[in-house]
C-alpha cells in the first residue's frame, strides 16, 4: 500500500469523504434546509471529478496488486456515470422541492451510489466487484423508497430490495464457484484458469450464475420483473437516476467481468448474452405497447435498450465493446433529456404520468414538443438522428462477429419498438383536444431537454468525437 | 470422512431452499428476508469450504466481507419494511401489489 495506490483511487476517496463529511455537516446544521445547497454541491463535485478523470488519467494503472484497475475503459465509464448523475441531480432539485421531497440525504445517497459505481467499473477482483455492487445497490434501495409516506414508493423500494438482494445472492454463488474452480478471485488468475483447455464444468456454472446476477442489475429479460414496478413507484427524479448512471455502471461491469475474467472463452458466454439480448429487445418492445403510464413505458424502453447494448457485448469483439459504450452514452443522453421533460409533466401542481395527457401538446408548447419529438425519434432509431447510429454500431458489431441473425432480430425488434415511441408523438401532434398540462418548466430541466435534443441532431456530424475514446476504452479492455 | 463435495452439497441445498423460499412463500415478507439470509450463508459455506480445500485464505476474507454486507442489507431491508408497514398496515406478500407486475 503506497501513496501511488491511493492516488489511483483518489476520485473515489474524495467522493466518499465528501459524502460522509456532508452528512455530518447537514446533521449538525440546518438538516433539510441545506438540501438545495447539497444538491448543487454534489453535482459540482461530480463534474469536477469527471473533468479530473478526463484530463488526468492516462495509460493503464493498477492499484493494490491488481485489485483496482484504472484504464481507459474505467475512465470512459466513470465520466459518463459522473456527468449523468450530475445532470439528474440538477434537474431533480426543483421537482423535489415543490413536493417536499428534498431531504439532504438524497444527494448524499446518490453520491455514495456513484462511489459504488466507480468502484464497480474499476474492479479487478471478485471481492472488489461485490463490494462496489453492494455499495451501489444499498444506496439505491434507500433512494427508491425516499418518499416514506407513499405506499407506491415504499413498495417499489421493497420489491427492488428483495429482488436486488436475490440477484446479489446469485452473483455471489457464482463468485464462490468461480473462486473454487479457478483457485483465485483475481480476474487475471481466473482468465488463466479458464484458458487452459476446456473450461471446467464448475467454472462454467459459476459463469452462468455471475451472468444471471448481472443480468438482474442491467434488467435484461428474464430478470427484468422489478424494472417497471420500481420505475413507476419511485419518485420521478429517482426513476431518472435509475435509468441512467446505474445502467451504465452495470453494463460496464458486465463487459469488464466477461472480457477481463472470461475473455479466453467468448464463445461460452457470447451465446448466453445473445439470448438475453434477443429476449430483452423483444419483450421490451412488445410489452411497452400496452402501457399508458409514461414511467412504465420508459422502463420497458430501457429494457429494450439494454437488449441492444448487450448485442455489442455478445459479439465478443473489441469493436463490440466499443459499440456498446457508444450505445450506452447515447442512450443516457436521450434518457436525461426525456426525463427532464417527464419531470415537468403536471396539472394544477399534481404529477401526471398518463401519456394521453400529452394530447395536442405541440399546439401549446411547440418548441418543447419538437425537442421531445427529436428525442423520441432518436430512441426509436429513425435514421438521421444519433439514436440510429447507436443502433447501427451494435448491429454492425454483430454482423462483423458472424452473428447476422442477432442483427436481424435487432432490426425487427426496433421496428416493433418504434410503435410506442411514435404513439407519443402522435398524441402530441395529432391527438384529441383534452385537459391541458400546465406549469412552467424550470430552467435546468428546460436546458437539459434542449441540449439533449440538440445533441441528437448535431451529433450526426461526428457523434461529438465519442468514437475515439470509446475505441481506446475497448482496446484497453479486450486483449 | 467429510470431504469438499459434502460441504458443496449442503451449500447447494441451502441455496436452493433459499431461492424456493423467495418464490414459493406467499405469506410474510420477513420470511423473504430469512430466505435471503439463507442464500448468503450458503455462499459463505461454499467460500469457507473452497478456502480450506485450496489452502488459500482469500475465500475466508471474502466470507467476512459477505457477512458484513449481509448485516447492512438486513438493516436496510427491515427499515424499508417498517416504512411499508406504516403505509400499508400489513406485511403479507400478497398485499405487496399496489402496482401490477
Amino acid at each position: 500500500m503506497t501513496s501511488a495506490d491511493f492516488s489511483i483511487l483518489l476520485p473515489e476517496i474524495i467522493l466518499a469523504i465528501f459524502a460522509m463529511a456532508a452528512l455530518l455537516f447537514a446533521v449538525y446544521t440546518g438538516k433539510d434546509k441545506t438540501a438545495p445547497m447539497m444538491v448543487w454541491g454534489t453535482a459540482g463535485i461530480f463534474l469536477i471529478l469527471a473533468l479530473y478523470i478526463g484530463l488526468n488519467g492516462e495509460g493503464a494503472n493498477e492499484a493494490f496488486g491488481g485489485l483496482f484497475r484504472d484504464d481507459a475503459f474505467a475512465r470512459f465509464s466513470k465520466i459518463v456515470i459522473l456527468i449523468s448523475a450530475a445532470a439528474v441531480l440538477v434537474m431533480s432539485q426543483d421537482y423535489m422541492q415543490k413536493r417536499d421531497l428534498l431531504r439532504f440525504e438524497y444527494p448524499l445517497l446518490v453520491a455514495l451510489a456513484v462511489v459504488g459505481m466507480c468502484v464497480m467499473v474499476s474492479a479487478g477482483d471478485l471481492i472488489v466487484l461485490y463490494m462496489g455492487l453492494e455499495l451501489q445497490s444499498l444506496a439505491l434501495y434507500v433512494v427508491a423508497s425516499l418518499r416514506r409516506d407513499s405506499v407506491k414508493s415504499t413498495e417499489a423500494g421493497l420489491k427492488y430490495f428483495v429482488l436486488g438482494a436475490l440477484s446479489s445472492g446469485m452473483l455471489l454463488y457464482g463468485a464462490s464457484l468461480t473462486y473454487g474452480f479457478s483457485g483465485t478471485t483475481e480476474f487475471a488468475g481466473i482468465i488463466e484458469a479458464a484458458s487452459e483447455g476446456d473450461m471446467p464444468l464448475g467454472l462454467l456454472f459459476g459463469l452462468v450464475f455471475l451472468i444471471s446476477g448481472l443480468a438482474f442489475k442491467v434488467s435484461a429479460v428474464p430478470f427484468h420483473m422489478w424494472t417497471p414496478d420500481v420505475y413507476e413507484g419511485a419518485p420521478t427524479p429517482i426513476t431518472a437516476f435509475f435509468a441512467t448512471a446505474p445502467k451504465m455502471a452495470a453494463m460496464a461491469l458486465f463487459a469488464r467481468l466477461m472480457h477481463d475474467a472470461f475473455g479466453a472463452a467468448p464463445g461460452d458466454w457470447g451465446q448466453i448474452v445473445a439470448l438475453l439480448a434477443v429476449a430483452s429487445m423483444f419483450l421490451g418492445s412488445v410489452a411497452a405497447i400496452g402501457q399508458r403510464d409514461i414511467k412504465r413505458l420508459m422502463a420497458y424502453s430501457s429494457i429494450t435498450h439494454m437488449g441492444f447494448a448487450l448485442i455489442g457485448l455478445a459479439s465478443g469483439t473489441e469493436f463490440g465493446v466499443q459499440a456498446m459504450l457508444v450505445y450506452m452514452a447515447i442512450y443516457i443522453t436521450m434518457n436525461v433529456g426525456t426525463f427532464a421533460f417527464i419531470l415537468s409533466m403536471q396539472r394544477d401542481g399534481r404529477v401526471v404520468t398518463d401519456i394521453t395527457a400529452l394530447n395536442m401538446y405541440s399546439k401549446r408548447e411547440p418548441l418543447k414538443a419538437l425537442a421531445m419529438l427529436i428525442l423520441l425519434f432518436s430512441m426509436a432509431g429513425v435514421p438521421p438522428l444519433v439514436g440510429f447510429f447507436g443502433k447501427f454500431y451494435v448491429l454492425r458489431a454483430a454482423v462483423d462477429a458472424n452473428m447476422a441473425w442477432l442483427a436481424v432480430a435487432g432490426v425487427i425488434a426496433s421496428v416493433i419498438g418504434a410503435f410506442y415511441y411514435l404513439r407519443i408523438v402522435y398524441y402530441m401532434y395529432f391527438g384529441e383536444e383534452g385537459e391541458a398540462l400546465d406549469g412552467a418548466m424550470p430552467a435546468p430541466q428546460w436546458a437539459l431537454l434542449m441540449v439533449a435534443a440538440a445533441v441528437m441532431l448535431l451529433g450526426v456530424v461526428n457523434l461529438f468525437g465519442i468514437e475515439g475514446p470509446a475505441a481506446a476504452a475497448a482496446a484497453a479492455l479486450v486483449h | 470422512m467429510v470431504g469438499l463435495e459434502h460441504y458443496l452439497a449442503v451449500a447447494a441445498a441451502l441455496f436452493v431452499i433459499g431461492i424456493f423460499g423467495i418464490f414459493l412463500n406467499r405469506k410474510n415478507v420477513i420470511i423473504l428476508l430469512m430466505s435471503l439470509e439463507l442464500i448468503l450463508l450458503s455462499v459463505n459455506i461454499n467460500f469457507v469450504a473452497f478456502s480450506s480445500y485450496l489452502g488459500d485464505l482469500v475465500g475466508q476474507v471474502f466470507t467476512l466481507f459477505v457477512l458484513t454486507v449481509a448485516a447492512a442489507e438486513a438493516a436496510i431491508g427491515l427499515a424499508i419494511l417498517v416504512c411499508f408497514f406504516r403505509n400499508r398496515g400489513t406485511i403479507d406478500v400478497e398485499d405487496v401489489n399496489v402496482m401490477k407486475g
